[in-house]
């Protein structure tokens, strides 16, 4: 476990939610907002702070399938794999981008913590399918090519920043 | 008020109170089955099994449902049949059913309900694979695939000892009883009480089993085995063997251990009573010195020390250094040279999970062996008995051996909430006639409530005394303690509710029954000769022997951080 993780940011967040159990989820989320996963560290914090134990923390975090404790990547693409989506070939451009990115169903970010490929329940946007999302941005009537070169455009993106 | 009533398989029933319907339905003598169902926990409903009918066909659960007047229910129909069986096939369907080595063989509430509802066929293939083993605790053991998701551990370990070592995790399928990130349990805030396995209905989590070391170390004839027994196991033991609860049957125990071919057996209660004569010289010494750290705790309860360590460490200086009365007559037994040609090991039976931790830690190992090699449970020991063929019940009861088997009465209620400050006081107060041991008794230290408190004069100080059962009565304690809401001077702490007696070593039984071992171990104390401590002859010899200038070194201890968090 690495100890360098800054707990201020934790404490920012309980200052602006209120330091009572009732705000773990609330909590929870805006760590996951500012880390995008939820650090092994803030557990024992989080724990001491609101009085609730870790255990319970840990059921809280692993009940709902939105928190992550696993570091997710820079830019988290999901794959929207909703029965429209799904009929309109959702999954070549999963696999597209699985075998790009060297990921697998298990394995689901890469090693230099730039993306995360996950599937999702349908986004809600049916008319545009197949759907892909990265990080908040919505990519409509996706294909494999299409994937790719966007992976691409995100590389490149990366180098010049 | 009028009295109301509700009508319970046909017949009128009077409600008096009753929280929930399974209540007031298991009164009038229908034992409805329920795996989550505790009344002491709060109420979870979650396995089913507790339905009952309504006038419209309804069903509910009884467990969550408050007794109204004019209620109308049924509790043996046939589609409540049906259901109980097929929640049980179900549960059957995600379990291994290997029950003939379970842990929990013939204690399973799963197995019993099984063989009650006749299970002859389980449709459903067996969904479990491999058994998931947590072995690092010394105290109990998991079994993640024996696991029915009743919650009772993780509400026992939450709600009534607020030690939250375990929560449910994940959800649907997946969903578990987990520690944080699924770490070991011994890397996680559990002290070891075993209250979750006292409450486990299946063999999930079950109380470490050391019989078969000890059974090896009995059999070799280069070895002495000499062995303790503890106040609380005497008055748990009997009705196992058909003998009536809460009777004393050390006698019968003693018996026992010399037929399996233990070479002395002693009690735990001298023990105690090293304890009684070093912890009110500490408290006397405490209140004499200004300088000292205030108030001062009880050490005897081993999952209460290592809470304090896990949880609360800025309390330790609190802690009475004496050692635990098992450790304390371990290590005078430890000092014993007689057999000098032979290994020696020592065995203590206790109602306590929490001991086989306490005989483990390094503070406690001499000479590199462990002061106590073995800890084994009051259900072990009855396992041990069941082995060994000998018929409890027909044994004739036998006496302690000589030179360390002489104890008190003050030592034996050691093992009931509320004993050791009874012992401790009885020693401290000056008055020491038979109304003096009245005025200690009606002080309100009687009784298995959670917290009791009580201001006695001793000399020409008023002493403010807590006495707490289980762990979240402790922990609400030190919290109005450290908001200066309340002020003590001494404070015992036992981690299970109840003391000892309601040991998770004991067999398990409902609280009511617990309060009638506690009797038992009062009257065992009624009977016996020396009441006080110091007035057992013993004491006045190891003071002037084998104590002599080693009290510190024998009797106290201080804990190392090691096992701090």
């Amino acid at each position: 476990m690495s100890t360098t993780f800054d707990l201020s940011i934790v404490n920012e967040i309980i200052d602006s939610l209120g330091c009572k159990p009732s705000a773990i989820i609330a909590i929870l989320q805006g760590v996951q907002e500012r880390c995008r996963y939820l650090p092994e560290e803030i557990f024992p914090y989080l724990s001491e702070k609101l009085g609730v134990s870790e255990a319970s923390i840990y059921s809280v975090a692993t009940f709902y399938e939105n928190f992550s404790l696993e570091p997710k990547g820079k830019y988290v693409i999901k794959i929207c794999d909703g029965t429209a989506c799904h009929v309109r070939k959702s999954i070549p451009i999963l696999e597209k981008l699985r075998k790009e990115l060297k990921l697998t169903e298990k394995k689901s970010t890469t090693d230099d913590l730039m993306f995360t490929v996950e599937t999702v329940s349908c986004l809600g946007a049916c008319g545009l399918a197949p759907v892909i999302t990265v990080n908040d941005k919505v990519y409509p009537a996706m294909t494999p090519d299409k994937a790719e070169l966007l992976l691409q455009e995100l590389r490149e993106e990366t180098k010049d920043a | 008020m009028d009295k109301e009533y509700m009508i319970i398989d046909g017949i009128p029933v009077e409600i008096n109170g009753e929280k929930n319907l399974l209540e007031l339905i298991r009164k009038v003598g229908i034992k409805l089955p329920t795996f989550c169902y505790h009344s002491e926990l709060s109420i979870y409903g979650a396995c089913r099994m507790c339905m009952v009918e309504n006038k419209r066909g309804e069903l509910e659960a009884a467990c969550s449902t408050p007794p109204r007047a004019g209620m109308e229910i049924r509790t043996n129909v046939e589609r409540l049949r049906r259901y109980r069986k097929m929640i049980l096939e179900l549960l059957l369907a995600n379990h291994c059913r290997d029950c003939t080595t379970c842990g929990n063989n013939g204690k399973c509430k799963l197995q019993d309900l099984a063989m009650k509802f006749n299970m002859s066929d389980v449709r459903f293939p067996n969904g479990v694979t491999e058994p998931e083993i947590d072995n690092s605790s010394p105290c109990i053991t998991r079994d993640q695939n024996r696991c029915i998701l009743c919650g009772d551990c993780v509400r026992v370990c939450n709600e009534i000892q607020g030690v939250g070592a375990i929560d449910f995790a994940h959800r649907g399928a997946k969903m578990k009883v987990s520690t944080a990130f699924d770490r070991p349990i011994a890397n996680s805030p559990c002290v070891g009480c075993g209250q979750c396995a006292a409450v486990c209905p299946t063999g999930a989590i079950v109380v470490k089993n050391d019989v078969d070391a000890v059974w090896k170390a009995l059999d070799d004839r280069t070895t002495s085995v000499t062995v303790q027994v503890a106040p609380a196991v005497r008055v748990a033991i009997g009705k196992e063997f058909g003998l009536p609860a809460g009777e004393n049957a050390i006698g019968r125990i003693v018996a026992a251990l010399r037929r399996m071919n233990f070479d002395r057996i002693y009690d735990t209660s001298t023990g105690a009573d090293l304890t009684v004569l070093e912890e009110s010289e500490e408290l006397l010494e405490r209140l004499a010195d200004e300088k000292s750290t205030m108030p001062m705790f009880t050490s005897c309860c081993p999952a209460w020390v290592n809470y304090c360590e896990k949880s609360h460490p800025e309390l330790l200086p609190h802690i009475s250094t004496c050692r635990s009365p098992m450790q304390m007559l371990a290590s005078v037994i430890k000092e014993q040279k007689d057999q000098p040609d032979k290994k020696r090991v020592h065995v203590a039976v206790m109602p306590c999970t929490a001991k086989k931790f306490e005989a483990s830690r390094s503070e406690f190992v001499k000479d590199g062996t462990p002061n106590v090699d073995y800890v084994i449970t009051t259900q072990e020991l009855i396992q041990m008995i069941k082995e060994s063929g000998i018929v409890f019940s027909e044994l004739e009861p036998e006496a302690m051996d000589l030179p360390l088997g002489v104890n008190t009465g003050a030592g034996v209620i050691f093992g009931v909430t509320g004993g050791v400050t009874e012992a401790v006081l009885r020693r401290l107060y000056a008055e020491k006639s038979m109304a003096g041991l009245f005025a200690i008794t009606y002080k309100d230290v009687r009784g298995l409530e959670g917290v009791k408190k009580a201001t006695i004069k001793i000399g020409e100080k008023e002493l403010n005394i807590a006495i707490v059962s289980g762990l979240k009565n402790a922990s609400e304690l030190v919290k109005q303690m450290k908001s200066g809401e309340e002020h003590f001077d001494f404070i015992e702490v036992m981690a299970c509710p109840g003391g000892c007696i309601n040991g998770a070593g004991q067999p398990y039984v409902s609280f009511s029954e617990v309060a009638v071992r506690g009797k038992g171990l009062y009257s065992a104390d009624k009977l016996s000769t020396i009441k006080r401590s110091e007035e057992n002859p013993l004491m006045v010899e190891l003071y002037g022997g084998t104590l002599k200038g080693r009290v510190h070194e024998l009797l106290h201890v201080e804990y190392a951080s090691e096992n701090a968090k």
